[in-house]
């Protein structure tokens, strides 16, 4: 390397070499900063889809291959219909950021094993062109897609949306009682007909957290879906704000409104779990409350939102006629969100002592 | 050991400061031949004091002050004058400026160092002559030094933080003076001090830089230094900005639209003390600073002491950089740096660093806003980014201000970390622009 000596340069070196190098470099202009962190919007959707893989694991596992069937079926119509709309309109292809691969995997994790493979295919064109492109496509919807989709599907086909089975590999606990009637709708009716069994209760429990007790296919295995939120959180990919204070607020709701009499005894505790573990909330509190487009921007205000969707949830869940409650919970939020990100904006730097 | 400061938000790019932090500075050969703009400072540029054909000596004044917020300027070697003229300046546009051919004799202009102890001087005398030095702020913001140094007398000053965060990537010039001439800047620290009159001054180190910390550290048991401290920072992006640095050490916050001197507080880089010492000292004007090279392509990255108004294409050939596979080259750090489009552009007082990049970072969105809120949880002035950067391009200027678009103090961070690779501070300095346009046509209109 002969470095030093063109350090002192001598004129005629310098003017031998400048124009040389000049004539091929065109230096690329941009402003600061010049390095980017790699994490893409495609990256993160990946990382969603690869936390839900343990979901949908377990869903194989205890569902069979209606659900491959079921989550094939609506991811291939979710991205079909990006594909084809984008061509249609002539704007630029958008399923290379795998957000509708997300929304087709969503909605099929929220279908009971036994619906029909056209109504899979009806949701999933309904989440992406009237829920999600309809507005604009990616980041301009208001409403999460997979969860819009889903309540269409409840609104339009009842019977078929709640057509849960049991599981079909059986029961390791030990209750079987469950087929045709989610564990929610069990203790709803357990609840109205005023007989509170602490031993059912805890029993179910324990089936809930490993995920063979009827219910939609995504939504039983508090494990699978726990897990799944601990790869978001620690990819930073999800705000851990948004799960906790919903599950939380559910949880500190039903506890109050215990049927049990008392706030210190295990039994109190029971029903709180019940309605965490139970029906769609992990599902929806790691996954679909945190869509990022359809959620608050401010720390605060994301707080406030998991707040709002618990005490809907709780709400509906405790007093409506519905035992789920997620689904509406959320989209109802969502509707919200413009609202609570104006009212949540942070105090800036420098704000505090404003001499005006 | 230390308790370390730190402020809310921020960015953790990699340091990529490996490359360099253990190289020794070396003094770089002058060129045959300088470019020195004679605006090099925030403020009116100098005014030209030689002409075509007069020769100059090192250090001599070649442009003197253009106004109260100006420096004069100083040649870097001894030659002729060739030109006096319009030149490219690292900026990107055209400025006056100096050309001298190098006659290689390196004679210097009589230095006058400070007739008595500086600790006898009264605080004019001394800003008098950091004024006639030529010193401007080197961390990058070039505000005159002697116009931070003399706060109104109803803005009393207890707090001077020594800024040797250093936390843009790549860069180590501050580190290795930290190291290599820590008595130097320890006494530019107290001159600076007694000129202040502050009671504390703190030394202010990212803590990636153990060895700068012990070697200051150990300094400071003299009890001549016994009125400074270090403050250990943790390393993180932006902490060297000067807001986030007097919040980190002092909890205070600059008010919105104001200067630190409105809390009591003045930062200054550790160059810039360093400037101060050989000021004062030795009488010596500022006509050369350490400069980092570095980047994926150059093959011998170094710290180097070079001349101001050297071309960066002397120092780029000096070090060895892979033409064939350039795309970009950056003065400064790449957090902030300004891209350069020509190679002819001189080292200026500010440059921190030249980096030299082998891609090309996108200009334009790739993917909608996501809305994932990650630049709002990163921006050190608690700004929301996303919707300042939305307004700011449709035009919507009165909402961005609604929203504080010029709080905004530009450090990047949002851009670096969004995932949709929105260049969300690209549109938001484009928004600044046009309010600043905006007010100034106010202006005018009104006075007419
Ligand atoms: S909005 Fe401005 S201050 Fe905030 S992170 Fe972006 S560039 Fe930095
Ligand atoms: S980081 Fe980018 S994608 Fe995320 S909210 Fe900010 S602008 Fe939108």
């Amino acid at each position: 390397m002969t470095t030093v000596p063109k350090t002192t340069t001598s004129n005629q070196n310098q003017q031998s070499i400048s124009p040389q190098v000049d004539e091929k470099m065109l230096l690329h202009l941009s402003t600061s900063p010049h390095i980017r962190q790699p994490m893409a919007v495609p990256e993160i959707m990946k990382w969603v889809i690869l936390a839900l893989m343990p979901a949908f694991v377990s869903s194989v596992i205890f569902f069979g291959w209606r659900s491959i069937m079921l989550t094939v079926v609506s991811v291939g119509s979710a991205v079909g219909t990006e594909w084809f709309i984008n061509k249609y309109f002539k704007r630029p292809c958008t399923i290379k950021d795998y957000s509708a691969v997300l929304t087709g995997l969503l909605l099929a994790l929220n279908f009971p094993a036994t619906l029909p493979w056209w109504t899979a295919v009806i949701g999933s064109v309904f989440a992406i062109a009237l829920a999600k492109l309809a507005f604009g496509g990616l980041g301009s919807n208001f409403i999460n897609p997979a969860l819009a989709g889903r309540a269409f599907l409840v609104a339009s086909y009842p019977a078929a949306m709640t057509n849960f089975n049991a599981p079909f590999f059986g029961s390791i606990s030990g209750i079987d009682g469950v087929s045709g009637a989610t564990p929610l709708s069990n203790i709803k009716d357990a609840f109205l007909a005023g007989n509170f069994d602490p031993q059912l209760f805890s029993s179910a429990l324990r089936s809930l957290s490993i995920g063979n007790v009827g219910g939609c296919i995504g939504e039983t295995s508090a494990i699978a879906l726990l897990l799944g939120g601990l790869i978001l959180v620690w990819k930073r990919i999800i705000d851990i704000r948004i799960p906790l204070s919903y599950i939380g607020t559910v949880f500190i709701l039903f506890w109050l409104s215990n049927g049990s009499g008392s706030f210190f005894n295990s039994a109190s505790l029971i029903t709180p779990t019940y309605h965490v573990l139970a029906g769609g909330l992990l599902l929806g509190a790691i996954f679909m409350a945190t869509d990022m487009v359809t959620s608050p921007i401010t720390p605060k205000g994301r707080i406030i939102f998991g707040i709002g969707c618990g005490v809907l949830t709780f709400t509906i869940r405790k007093f409506g006629g519905y035992p789920e409650g997620v689904t509406y919970s959320i989209l109802l939020m969502n509707l919200i969100v413009p609202l609570i990100d104006r009212y949540t904006r942070p105090k800036i730097y420098g704000e505090v002592m404003k001499r005006d | 050991m230390f308790k370390k400061y730190s402020f809310k938000g921020g960015i953790h790019p990699p340091h990529n400061k490996k490359q360099t932090e253990s190289l020794t500075i070396e003094e770089f050969a002058a060129p045959d031949k300088v470019i020195i703009p004679l605006s090099q400072h925030i403020g009116a540029p100098a005014k030209a004091v030689v002409k075509r054909g007069d020769r100059v000596c090192i250090g001599q004044t070649i442009g003197d002050a253009g106004g109260f917020v100006s420096a004069p300027v100083h040649s870097s070697v001894s030659g002729t004058v060739k030109s006096v003229g319009m030149f490219p300046h690292p900026t990107g546009k055209q400025t006056m400026a100096v050309e001298i051919e190098n006659d290689g004799t390196d004679e210097f202009a009589p230095l006058e160092s400070f007739e008595k102890p500086w600790k006898e001087a009264a605080p004019g005398e001394l800003i008098q002559k950091i004024n006639n030095c030529g010193i401007v702020g080197m961390g990058g913001a070039t505000f005159p030094t002697h116009v931070k140094l003399s706060p109104p007398s109803n803005k009393p000053i207890d707090t001077l933080i020594i800024n040797g965060a250093e936390c843009e990537p790549y860069l180590t010039a501050d580190h290795r003076l930290m190291l290599e001439r820590t008595e130097g800047l320890l006494t530019g620290a107290l001159i600076t001090r007694k000129i202040l009159g502050a009671k504390r001054c703190t030394i202010a180190i990212e803590d990636n830089k153990a060895d700068a910390i012990a070697a200051i550290s150990q300094k400071l048991s003299d009890p001549k230094f016994k009125d400074l401290s270090v403050g250990v920072l943790k390393s993180k992006y932006p902490q060297g900005g000067e807001k986030q640095l007097i919040n980190a050490v002092t909890s205070r916050e600059v008010p919105s639209g104001g200067l630190p001197m409105d809390i009591g507080c003045v930062v200054e880089n550790v160059s810039t003390a360093l400037a101060i010492y050989d000021a004062i000292i030795d009488g010596k004007p500022l006509y050369q600073r350490v400069v980092t090279i570095t980047g994926p392509l150059t093959r011998t990255p170094k710290n180097l002491l070079v001349r101001i108004g050297t071309p960066v294409m002397n120092i780029l050939q000096a070090c060895d950089v892979d033409f064939s596979m350039l795309k970009k080259v950056v003065t400064g750090g790449p957090m902030m740096g300004i891209a350069l489009s020509t190679l002819d552009v001189p080292v200026i007082k500010s440059t921190s660093g030249l980096l030299t990049l082998d891609e090309k970072t996108p200009g334009i969105r790739e993917y909608p806003c996501i809305n994932c809120g990650k630049c709002v949880k990163i921006c050190p002035m608690k700004l929301i980014p996303s919707r300042i950067c939305k307004y700011a391009e449709k035009g919507k200027l009165d909402d961005a201000a609604e929203w504080n678009l010029m709080d905004c103090m530009e450090c990047g961070s949002c851009t670096y970390t969004c995932p949709s690779k929105i260049n969300l501070v690209h549109y938001i300095r484009l928004g600044k622009y046009q309010i600043q346009a905006k007010r100034a046509a106010q202006n005018t209109e009104q006075k007419k």
